[in-house]
């Protein structure tokens, strides 16, 4: 057993964060006004939220709730993208919006270093990841990615009816990432608990909320003990051995970055492959003419990620303040919804409307300035590869029932149920 | 024609380097790169446009230069 200090193997302290911050009121039920009393996580906006985004784009445009302790949400593109830049205003200390905000002190690391950081100390920990993560690197996994995506389809056997969304899209990041972190990959069972206690388990009371996500980094810390015992090359043994300053890891930092490429690097990419078949399925003459120009698909791609961008992010505003046209007070969250600003038609031509040949396309869906989404390359790579091998093994699919399908609530959307008759 | 991304600004997307492979590529972070010194050769000024068009920082500068190598 090697003994590093940093992972005592016989206690557990409380993680300070969870015990200090600050609780509001937890307020759920359906929403009267969503310009005034809006919730990402009432199912009216999981059914359909761009409706909800292009009506406050044109009256309000952001908008105002005094839920989870009260917030906004910008719906234009120019709102969003001046947010993201703007990390002197707003922090990303926490970026996921709900009703616990954690204490100022925990900034600019945050409890998922380097999503949750703010500069400075964000440049130096989103260093240390990048590396891994360039589209060379994660290269390297696409001929697995393949084989496994046909395995899945190898296991639909001689059914007429399958669930896209649970029988394919989401064990495909599941197995890549945790080839990345070393993880055993038949825990992906466990990975999809995680991964939806952590964003979807907002307006749980508080005790629950926190043994689910203790849970959570009791596993890490049983796979960074498992990584000590063994070190291998992967990302895991990668963090334990990486310094920062002159030394290494904080626990704590090791630990976040796990939860982070964990759970970020699942339900994002599961979300996005389920929402371009989910597209394609609706959509015959696109379906169709993908099949038949399987070199228009990277293009297409970044259409699916435009107009079905999964994830929103949020952020904390610093301090009292008046910005463009709203009162904001020091930690009113802010919605960053990139998938409204993807639909804003004073930054793209047919906003609303899924065009498979656009030529250009300055999305958001990863988002902007200096916290884009780390494994965009690898997030492109899953797609590409799960369209690909989709498409050539099953070129003729719909939905069997438009009805059953179910989407995630929350920041990250995606279908959860998507059953397809496929041949 | 020439190419330059402004460091500063470039973010890592990739969508340079995806469109126009011959004429991006990335550093050791992913950053983008250009290649050749930024110079378009004839017949690729579309991939370059296309590049330029295409990047969600507007990092990407496309110079019209003349034969004497002015700008």
């Amino acid at each position: 057993m090697t003994v590093d200090e940093r992972f005592p193997r016989d206690s557990r302290e409380p993680e300070d964060a969870e015990l200090l911050g600050t609780r509001n009121e937890i307020i759920t039920g359906p929403v009267a006004d969503w310009a005034t009393d809006f919730s990402h996580l009432e199912p009216a906006w999981a059914a359909d939220p761009y409706l909800i985004q292009d009506d406050l784009r044109q009256r309000c445009p952001i908008a105002r709730t005094e839920r989870f302790g009260g917030g906004w949400l910008p719906t234009r593109y120019e709102d969003v993208s001046a947010i993201a830049y703007d990390t002197e205003r707003f922090s990303s200390r926490q970026i996921v919006m709900g009703n616990f905000r954690p204490p100022r002190e925990i900034a600019p690391i945050g409890g998922a270093p380097p999503i949750s950081s703010d500069p400075p100390f964000h440049h130096d920990a989103r260093k240390l990841l990048l590396p891994a993560f360039t589209k060379t690197a994660v290269g390297r996994q696409e001929s697995a990615t393949r084989a496994f995506c046909n395995s899945l389809i190898d296991a639909f056997g001689d059914q007429d009816v399958v669930d896209a969304a649970r029988d394919y899209a989401q064990h495909i990041p599941m197995r890549v990432i945790a080839d990345m972190l070393g993880f055993p990959p038949e825990d992906g069972p466990q990975f999809r608990v995680f991964v939806e206690n952590t964003l979807e388990g907002i307006n749980l009371p508080p005790e629950e909320r926190i043994a689910r996500m203790t849970a959570l980094s009791d596993y890490l810390v049983q796979q960074v003990h498992d990584h000590l015992d063994n070190p291998r090359d992967d990302l895991t043994s990668y963090l334990l051995n990486a310094e920062l300053y002159g030394r290494k890891l904080e626990a704590s930092h090791v630990v976040g970055t796990l939860i982070l490429l964990l759970i970020a690097g699942i339900d994002t990419s599961w979300s996005a492959i389920g929402a371009s078949l989910w597209h394609l399925a609706k959509t015959p003459e696109d379906r169709r003419r993908l099949v038949a120009e399987p070199a228009l698909l990277p293009t297409a791609m970044e259409e699916f990620l435009r107009a079905y961008a999964p994830v929103t992010m949020a952020r904390l505003v610093k301090e009292d303040m008046h910005w463009r046209g709203v009162d904001m007070k020091a930690d009113d969250w802010i919605l960053l919804s990139f998938p409204a600003a993807n639909r804003d038609s004073a930054q793209f031509d047919r906003a609303g409307e899924v065009v498979i040949d656009r030529e250009i396309n300055r999305h958001a869906a990863f988002g902007l300035g200096i916290h884009r989404c780390v494994g965009s390359h690898l997030a492109r790579m899953e797609l590409r590869i799960a369209l690909e091998a989709w498409l050539e093994r099953i070129p003729e699919f719909r939905l069997a029932d438009p009805a059953a399908v179910e989407w995630s609530t929350g920041q990250i959307r995606g279908p959860r149920v998507l059953p397809l008759r496929i041949g | 024609m020439k190419l330059q991304i402004d460091p500063a600004v470039c973010q890592g997307h990739g969508r340079c380097y995806d469109l126009a492979p011959d004429l991006f590529g990335d550093d050791d972070e992913g950053y983008g790169q250009v290649l050749n010194d930024g110079i378009v050769p004839p017949g690729k000024e579309p991939q370059a446009r296309r590049a330029v068009a295409n990047c969600p920082e507007h990092a990407i500068t496309l110079l019209e230069v003349t034969e004497a190598g002015e700008s």
